[in-house]
């Protein structure tokens, strides 16, 4: 890093003074929050990844000791789950509350509170469920075949992007290239769907305020964004809520579903209590959203000195079985499909599919995790059968400053070359002259 | 099922208490909803992540898998009784300085094992501590600046008591 | 029983924002009667040390000490909208409407210490230490708790400021995909090295060796507790995690941690980095996000490396010791 510094207090180290906190046990996270007469909410889900719900039957869990209240579908004002409704995208798919479907296994169909959370446990148990059974689709690539289960309720298995079944991107003209290409080089790379696995469990504390307003704790990551959701759920004005948080026990993507407080403020409004609702881990594993098991295949066209001269990305996004985030993340990974290489033909399929798994939404590099896993093991194959150096390969075709992107933008602020660069010296590898005197503000030593 | 409701006797961070519980709940509950330690995470409930870590007798223990009715009579001792934001322990003081806690979630869990191990092992190896951090889950650090701050904290308590560090 | 070695490399990208934009983000800033500052934002701290780099950018562009400034965060009814912390934007958007919101602050504090010193505002300068003195006259200075009392009570001003950072949605052109989707990109570049065992398929990683082009580090530290968390997560989304062992199918999912298995503190590479500093046009003080980048690049130079270990190459991840040897296995027919 530079050395000399223009500057007083940024670009130096400085302690975190709330860590303070952390390391003595006085934080507070959500679950430590606790309120007079506080109960507690837990859910009824779906043991079965596809069924129409014929009847819940409530008479045992009421008689549990402590038992305090239900809700199902038709206590939801507004009972649609659409987290993206609020920059626009459609359509409304998933419910707060299940009420003739469900689409994969821990979808929640009821909602019990309790006094304790030991009773509220006991109740939901105790809620009889008559579900019919239907067939279901867990491929990604078998849920778009004629004949396959549809999950979703508009007739077919993947989200439309204005017209088209997939995000798209045409720059150039990527099969002809490959046409004239002296090999053709492909790849099929597949994600698993993996958890966030935070140490701390979703949850929030939603609490009635004498003033009509309520309060929610919450270990959302975005305050405003649950917020909003939860007022059109609820259809009631936004700033009759009010949302406090902002220390979160590890996020990494999985705590922007506005997963529990809907429902928690709901049962509040409904009781007059405070009603705390956190998730179990099991429901943290096995319920609340992954990373998308996508599988993408790469097609490129490439000469026998190892340019590339065209690129060709499918990509099976696996949604789950609703959208969340899906939609967006597969227009930022169409966008980064390709990489930071300049590759003059490029065409990017992103399919966003719906199957019966559990949903997929935002992790940690969402959209971008699976393209920089498929490119990096493609630009290796592609420098193994033409016996190019593998630096040199990636060196070579790195984007540079006024490059224009696939997705026509131009590039500023380019860093990977010199990027690289720096990881072969640090790694003790070293590069020709030709690959040092490198830039990313120019085009010395790039062919073409 | 759990046993009716009785008051169980302890000593907790060095004072006596007693809770009014059932003796099959979870030392983790009666410690976070009874007696208003709450620096005693829940991070599984399932004696997975060792969030939940206290000390009993001096041993490091997994409070979400323990009844309250085994540490009747005993010592009991929380992250409260190891150290204060104004008053940190060495261990707490490494770990805050060596950037080893992020979200903080994991931290308590933590602190409590490697206080507890530096107490009987003033000078562990990384294979040492590697061992005791076994059972506990820390999602955001990667583990090494924990490692790093235990070497940290280790020296500083050997310097403390005037060994050399 | 055999160990093969392999190095493998993965050079990557990340992009700053919310995808295409559209994603705004505001911040207050106001002094208190004795010259400290409270930057209010609604914006979450997830570990990554958001309040305290929040605190930093404010303190810079203030010229005031940083024990001085206080992130008051997050509470929607006093702290003014913001998007949230995700996509590696919380940095960017909020640091930028820091840097607004101060510099509006700034300028009430300048002018008011104007007034004081009888001098014009544009001669004035922070020293950072607490105090606004009139530049190349040492001793025409005054401090800035001395500045906040006279702008509240003789002079009735406020030092305050107001700041949002949006970068305007785009659109896509559904046909093309033409876009702009991002403010700024970031850089990493991994070398790692593994180690693998052809009779029980384990893979031990030895090392990861990486570059990353951050733009500006803000706090030294704090960028590199994501790259060495990054790095771990990186590991094990390559070698351990998955919600669906038997995937497609969706039996036997884990339920908990002695299931859901991840890499532990006997499991660690040596981990060692360097950061390059290229700032950005558009960052505040040319920052890029990182957050989320640093637990890319590690997934696919460990699976090179696997590759390079054993000749065959595993495209499907977890790259658990069964597919190591179900690969050794094809490779040798």
């Amino acid at each position: 890093m530079n050395d000399a510094k223009p500057f007083d207090v940024i670009g130096r180290t400085h302690e975190r003074r709330e860590a303070r906190g952390h390391v003595t046990g006085s934080t507070v996270f959500i679950d430590d929050v606790s309120f007079p007469r506080m109960c507690h909410l837990k859910a009824v889900r779906s043991p079965v990844p596809h069924a129409r719900i014929r009847g819940i039957d409530f008479s045992e869990a009421e008689r549990v000791p402590g038992f305090v209240a239900h809700l199902t579908a038709e206590d939801i004002p507004k009972n649609v789950y659409t987290i993206l409704c609020l920059i626009g995208v459609e359509p409304d798919e998933e419910h707060v509350l299940a009420s003739e479907r469900v689409r994969y296994v821990g979808e929640p169909i009821a909602a019990v509170v309790a006094e304790t959370e030991d009773a509220a446990f006991e109740a939901a148990a105790k809620v009889r469920l008559n579900l019919e059974e239907l067939p279901a689709v867990f491929d990604v690539e078998e849920a778009l075949e004629p004949g396959a289960p549809i999950v979703t309720h508009w007739g077919t298995n993947h989200f439309v992007y204005e017209g088209h079944h997939c995000r798209r991107i045409r720059y150039g003209d990527a099969p002809a290239a490959r046409e004239e290409a002296d090999r053709v080089i492909s790849g099929r790379y597949q994600l698993s769907p993996i958890e966030h696995a935070p140490v701390e469990p979703t949850g929030c504390v939603a609490k009635p305020e004498a003033d009509g307003r309520v309060t929610v704790h919450t270990n959302t990551q975005a305050i405003f964004f649950s917020l909003d959701n939860t007022a059109i759920i609820l259809q009631i004005a936004p700033h009759r809520l009010r949302f406090v948080g902002g220390t979160v026990g590890g996020g990494f993507g999985g705590k922007v579903d506005v997963i529990v407080e809907p429902l928690a403020t709901l049962a509040a409004l409904r009781t007059g209590r405070p009603v705390k609702y956190v998730y179990t881990r099991q429901e943290e594993m096995q319920v609340s959203s992954t990373r998308s098991a996508s599988r993408l295949y790469m097609t490129d066209g490439v000469m026998d000195d190892g340019t590339i001269v065209s690129r060709e990305v499918t990509t099976y996004h696996d949604a789950g079985a609703y959208s969340r985030h899906s939609p967006y993340g597969c227009t930022k990974h169409a966008a980064n499909a390709a990489g930071p290489y300049t590759i003059p033909n490029v065409s990017v399929d992103v399919h966003c599919v719906y199957t019966n798994r559990t949903p997929s939404s935002a992790m940690r590099g969402f959209g971008v995790t699976e393209a920089s896993f498929a490119l990096e093991m493609q630009m290796d194959r592609i420098a193994r059968e033409v016996g190019a150096d593998p630096w040199e390969l990636r060196l070579r075709h790195a984007y540079r400053n006024g490059d224009e992107r696939p997705y026509r933008k131009t590039t500023e602020d380019a860093s990977l070359v010199e990027t690289i660069q720096a990881a072969a010296e640090l790694a003790g590898v070293e590069l020709s002259a030709d690959l040092r005197a490198m830039s990313s503000d120019d085009r010395e030593g790039v062919p073409g | 099922m759990m046993g009716a409701a009785r008051a169980i006797g302890f000593e907790l961070n060095g004072e006596p208490v007693a809770a009014l519980a059932r003796p099959l709940d979870s030392l983790q509950s009666v410690l976070r909803t009874q007696l208003g330690m709450t620096g005693t995470k829940a991070g599984c409930r399932q004696g997975g992540c060792g969030s939940c870590t206290v000390h009993v007798d001096g041993e490091p223990t997994v409070s979400c898998l323990v009844p309250v009715e085994h540490v009747e009579g005993r010592s009991v001792t929380t992250i409260e009784g190891l150290g204060t934001p104004e008053d940190p322990s060495p261990v707490q003081a490494a770990f805050h300085e060596g950037f080893a806690t992020q979200c903080g979630f994991c931290s308590p869990g933590m602190v409590a094992v490697v206080t507890a191990l530096l107490e009987r092992n003033p000078d562990p190896s990384r294979d040492e501590i590697a061992e005791a951090l076994a059972g506990n889950i820390c999602r955001c650090t990667g583990l090494a600046p924990i490692i790093a701050a235990v070497e940290d904290a280790a020296a500083r308590l050997r310097e403390r008591e005037g060994a050399p560090a | 029983m055999t160990l093969l070695r392999g190095r493998g490399i993965a050079a990557v990208n990340y992009p700053t924002g919310m995808n295409l934009g559209g994603d705004p983000s505001q911040a207050l800033i106001h002094s208190t009667p004795t010259g400290a500052f409270m930057i209010t934002l609604s914006s979450t701290d997830l570990g990554q040390g958001l309040r305290t780099v929040m605190a930093q950018i404010g303190a810079e562009t203030l010229g005031v000490p940083l024990e001085t400034v206080h992130v008051d965060t997050a509470d929607s009814d006093t702290g003014p909208h913001c998007m949230g912390t995700f996509a590696s934007r919380a940095t960017h958007r909020v640091g930028n409407a820091i840097i607004q919101a101060a510099n509006e602050a700034k300028e009430a504090l300048l002018d008011v210490a104007a007034d004081e010193l009888e001098a014009a505002p544009e001669d004035l300068e922070a020293d950072g230490a607490g105090n606004i003195r009139v530049a190349g006259s040492p001793d025409r200075t005054i401090s800035i708790m001395d500045v906040a009392l006279a702008a509240h009570f003789k002079h009735g001003r406020t030092i305050s400021g107001r700041g949002m950072y949006v970068k305007p949605k785009s659109e896509v052109e559904p046909e093309t995909g033409a876009m702009d989707p991002d403010s700024t990109e970031a850089h990493a570049c991994t070398v790692a090295e593994v180690e693998v065992d052809t009779e029980t398929g384990q893979v031990r990683v030895l090392s990861l060796k990486s570059a990353y082009e951050v733009g500006r580090a803000i706090n030294p530290a704090l960028v590199q507790g994501q790259i060495t968390g990054g790095s771990w997560m990186g590991m094990s989304h390559a070698l351990y995690e998955t919600t669906a062992p038997y995937y497609p199918e969706i039996d036997h999912s884990p339920d908990d941690f002695s299931h859901y298995l991840m890499p532990g503190a006997a499991e660690l590479p040596e981990i060692s980095s360097t950061v390059l500093e290229m700032p950005s046009a558009n960052g505040p003080f040319g920052m890029k996000g990182v957050g989320e980048m640093t637990a890319n690049s590690p997934i696919p130079a460990i699976a090179n490396a696997i590759t390079d270990a054993i000749g065959v190459q595993i495209t499907e991840l977890p790259i658990t010791p069964e597919k190591v040897l179900r690969a050794l296995e094809e490779r040798e027919t």
